[in-house]
C-alpha cells in the first residue's frame, strides 16, 4: 500500500486538526496557553510521545491480542512519557518547571491514545510515524496560536518579550482560557463550512457546465 | 480542624480540579448534557479518586521512594488506576447490577480522565500540595491525601452538576451554527470559571 503522504499531512495540521477539529487534549490546551513558549514545548512533547508510541504500537500491532491491546497501548504510552519527562528534568529544567503536573498527564492526554487506537493499529510503520508527526504539528500550532494570542492580549507580551503596557487580566485567567478556545474552535468551524460551501458550490457549477455540454451535443447528433 | 476545613475549601473550590486547574475536562464537556448522567459521572469519578489516592499515596511513599524508583510512577499509578477501574467493574456487575447499569458506561471513560492521574499526582507532590492545603511540606500524610483526593473529586462533581444545569437551558437558546456544540458548551465554562473567582478571593 502507498502511503499518501500529502493526505495524512492535511489530516493532521488541518482537516483533523486534533484541537481544533477533535477537540481533544482539552486540559493541556487550556491550561499552557497562558504563554505561546508553553505551547510549543507541551506540543513538541506530545509530537514526541506521539511519534515514538505510533511507531511502536504499529510495529507490535500483530503481536498484541486484541483483547488486551487498550492496557497495552496505556502501557506504551506511560513508558515513553517517562522518558520525555526524565529527558525535559534533565535538560530543560524551566520548561519541565513550567509544564508541572501537565508532563505526566500527557499519558491521559487521548489524542495519543486516539491516534494509536484509529491509526496505528491499523497501518504501517511509516505511514503512522507521518501520522504521529502531523497530528503533532497540528497540535503545536493550535497551542502556540492559542498562547500567542492569550500572551499578546493577557500580559501584553509575545514569547516573553514584553511589548505594550495594556494587558487585560481577563485572557490571563482561567475563564478567559474557555473563551479563547471556544472563538478559536467556532472560527475554525466557520472556516471550514465557508471552504466546504465554496466547493460545492464549484463542483455543482463544473457539473452544470458539464451537462450544457453534453446537452449540445445530443442536440447536434 | 482548621487543616480539615481548609482542604474541603481548598479542593472544591479554590482550587477546582474542573474550571481552574483544568483537570478532567474531557467528561466535564462530554458527560454534561443532562443532569442525571452528570451526577452519575461526578459520584463515579469521586469514588476512584478517593480510592486512587487511599492507594497510590502509599505505593509512593513506602515502595517507590525506599527503593529509589520514583521515575516509575506515572506507569505504576496508571496500572493502579487501570485495575481499579477494572475491579469496580467487574464488583458492580456481580453485586449490583443497577448501579452498574447506572455508572457501567462512564467507568471505562474513567481511567484516561486526568482528574484521577492528576490528584495521584498531586498528593505526592509534597511542597505543591502543602501550599494548597497550607501545611507544612513534612505534615503531609495519608489521611490528608485522602480526604485531597474526595473533596477534589467532590468539587469535580459540583462543576459538572453546574454545567449540566446550565446546559440545559442553554439548548434551548437559538445559537448560531459554528458556536454550536463544543463552543458554546466552553462559553458556559467560562462563565462557571469566573463564578469560582468569587473564591480566590478567600
Amino acid at each position: 500500500m502507498k502511503t499518501n503522504i500529502k493526505k495524512i499531512a492535511t489530516d493532521g495540521v488541518i482537516t483533523n486538526n486534533p484541537t481544533l477539529k477533535l477537540v481533544l487534549g482539552t486540559c493541556p490546551t487550556l491550561a499552557l496557553t497562558t504563554m505561546a513558549m508553553n505551547g510549543i514545548g507541551m506540543g513538541l512533547a506530545v509530537t514526541f510521545v506521539l511519534i515514538c508510541s505510533n511507531v511502536l504500537i504499529s510495529l507490535l500491532r500483530k503481536i498484541i491480542p486484541n483483547q488486551v491491546r487498550i492496557p497495552a497501548f496505556v502501557l506504551i504510552i506511560a513508558t515513553f512519557v517517562t522518558i520525555v519527562r526524565l529527558l525535559l528534568d534533565k535538560l530543560l529544567p524551566d520548561l519541565y518547571e513550567s509544564l508541572g503536573l501537565y508532563l505526566p498527564l500527557i499519558v491521559v492526554n487521548c489524542i495519543i491514545l486516539a491516534r494509536a487506537e484509529s491509526f496505528a493499529s491499523k497501518n504501517g510503520v511509516f505511514a503512522s510515524a507521518l501520522d504521529g508527526l502531523f497530528m503533532g504539528i497540528g497540535f503545536t500550532l493550535a497551542l502556540t496560536l492559542m498562547g500567542a494570542v492569550r500572551e499578546v492580549l493577557g500580559s501584553g507580551a509575545i514569547f516573553g518579550v514584553k511589548l505594550w503596557d495594556f494587558q487585560i487580566g481577563f485572557f490571563a485567567s482561567s475563564a478567559g482560557a474557555f473563551f479563547t478556545y471556544a472563538v478559536f474552535i467556532a472560527l475554525f468551524a466557520f472556516f471550514s463550512s465557508l471552504i466546504s460551501k465554496a466547493k460545492h458550490k464549484k463542483d455543482a457549477l463544473k457539473e452544470r457546465e458539464e451537462n450544457a455540454v453534453q446537452l449540445e451535443k445530443k442536440e447536434v447528433e | 480542624m482548621a487543616e480539615f476545613l481548609m482542604i474541603i475549601v481548598s479542593a472544591m473550590f479554590i482550587n477546582n480540579f474542573v474550571v481552574v486547574q483544568f483537570l478532567g475536562i474531557c467528561p466535564f464537556l462530554g458527560v454534561s448534557k443532562d443532569f442525571k448522567s452528570a451526577l452519575g459521572m461526578g459520584l463515579a469519578v469521586t469514588f476512584v479518586m478517593t480510592l486512587t489516592c487511599l492507594i497510590t499515596y502509599p505505593i509512593y511513599t513506602f515502595i517507590l521512594v525506599p527503593l529509589e524508583i520514583e521515575f516509575m510512577e506515572i506507569i505504576v499509578f496508571i496500572f493502579v488506576i487501570a485495575s481499579i477501574v477494572q475491579m469496580i467493574e467487574m464488583a458492580l456487575k456481580k453485586f449490583s447490577p443497577t448501579l452498574y447499569n447506572a455508572m457501567g458506561i462512564y467507568l471505562p471513560l474513567i481511567t484516561t480522565n486526568c482528574a484521577v492521574l492528576g490528584v495521584a499526582e498531586l498528593v505526592i507532590d509534597s511542597e505543591q500540595i502543602a501550599s494548597l492545603i497550607g501545611i507544612t511540606a513534612s505534615g503531609m500524610n495519608m489521611g490528608f491525601a485522602v480526604l485531597y483526593g474526595l473533596f477534589a473529586g467532590l468539587g469535580f462533581t459540583l462543576a459538572i452538576v453546574v454545567m449540566s444545569g446550565l446546559r440545559e437551558k442553554v439548548a434551548r437558546l437559538p445559537i448560531a451554527k459554528s458556536l454550536k456544540g463544543f463552543p458554546i458548551a466552553m462559553i458556559t465554562a467560562c462563565f462557571i470559571a469566573m463564578a469560582f473567582y468569587v473564591f480566590a478571593l478567600i
